[in-house]
């Protein structure tokens, strides 16, 4: 398909979507991530029956953290979608670049800077 | 075991905004089973705490550590030489732990990270539920293995009150009605002759009611 998406987004690949921890999300930010978007499998499709699920829940609660501590709830997102739906994937991909550039730069990277 | 609850991030930065070099301290027991106070929820806070105050343009030293457990000398004493390098530590174990610590470190303010609600069964992730209330009297051999001090809202011993109703109690539609439950087990097991047999007058000085409560073995004392 040969589908581009922006360059900026690093992909981590993990077995099912269920091994995302709330610790993961959180040290991306501490480590300067602008924002962190979990990709699972569609709803009732995972292999392991709740691993996006799991995931979702997690997700929920990091943005509550992260709202909490002034970095933003709105810089973590869940999408679902099937392994076959390239162009979805891509299209995502500009939807968080997009999102997260609208929000501007993980505060905590200024926030070091200044304490430089 | 017992059964914490998390304490709102916002609550533990008020009792810490002061204080630059914080340890936060889980527990690897009960808190750890429950999900508020082990390695995982140390990890979070802490996370959450750094980026907090690192926002906020404020320099604090936010380490992170799990004992084995808070509630016993041995493991507390692996803090012996670390202590003196945090302005105050926030406890992730229950109230006892935070007790005990506040008891063996004397100089530095021991601070809750959990709320401690109760001793609990695990019915599914997610959900605990009141079991024993640690009367020190167990009466479970009569009541069919069903707690009507921790579970009816009354702790009546011969039950149930009028205000059970289809199997539930009055002061919540969700909550059975203990006593119901009592009389259903009872059946189960073709004991119900035992729930004919009045239930003596209890002895709660063995509860609360008698102050703070000490158990001492002198076969285990050395």
């Amino acid at each position: 398909m040969r589908l581009s998406y922006p360059s900026n987004i690093k992909i981590i690949r993990i077995p099912c979507t269920g091994k995302v921890d709330i610790l993961h999300i959180l040290r991306s930010f501490e480590k300067g991530a602008d924002g962190v978007y979990v990709v699972g499998c569609m709803e009732g499709d995972c292999h392991f029956n709740s691993g996006n699920f799991r995931a979702r829940k997690r997700v929920e609660q990091a943005r509550k953290i992260l709202e909490t501590v002034g970095i933003g709830g709105d810089r973590v997102w869940m999408y679902n979608l099937s392994s076959s739906e390239g162009p979805r994937f891509a299209e995502i991909a500009v939807e968080m670049d997009k999102k997260i550039r609208d929000l501007g730069p993980n505060p905590m990277k200024l926030a070091k800077k200044k304490a430089a | 075991m017992i059964i914490a609850d998390k304490k709102p991030i916002e609550e533990i930065i008020e009792s810490i905004k002061d204080y630059s070099r914080i340890l936060i301290l889980g527990c690897n027991e009960c808190v750890t089973v429950c999900e508020a106070g082990g390695k995982k929820e140390v990890g979070i806070l802490a996370s959450a705490l750094r980026m907090y105050f690192l926002n906020k343009g404020k320099e604090v030293k936010i380490d992170e550590n799990t004992l084995e457990r808070q509630c016993d000398h041995e493991y507390l004493d692996e803090l012996v030489d670390q202590v003196d390098n945090y302005d105050a530590i926030v406890s992730l174990a229950c109230g006892v732990g935070v007790q005990f610590a506040a008891e063996k470190y004397r100089a530095t303010p021991i601070l809750p990270g959990v709320d401690t609600c109760f001793l609990g069964a695990t019915e599914k992730r997610g959900l605990w539920t009141e079991r024993c209330q640690a009367c020190g009297q167990c009466i479970l051999a009569s009541t069919g293995g069903i707690c009507p001090v921790s579970r009816c809202a009354k702790r009546i011993l011969n039950g149930p009150c009028g205000g059970s109703s289809k199997g539930k109690c009055e002061i919540n539609k969700d909550m059975d009605c203990a006593w119901q439950l009592i009389i259903d087990r009872l059946k189960a097991l073709d004991k119900l002759d035992t729930y004919e047999e009045l239930s003596p007058l209890k002895d709660w000085s063995t509860d609360r009611a008698g102050g703070p409560r000490k158990i001492m073995r002198e076969d285990l004392l050395l």
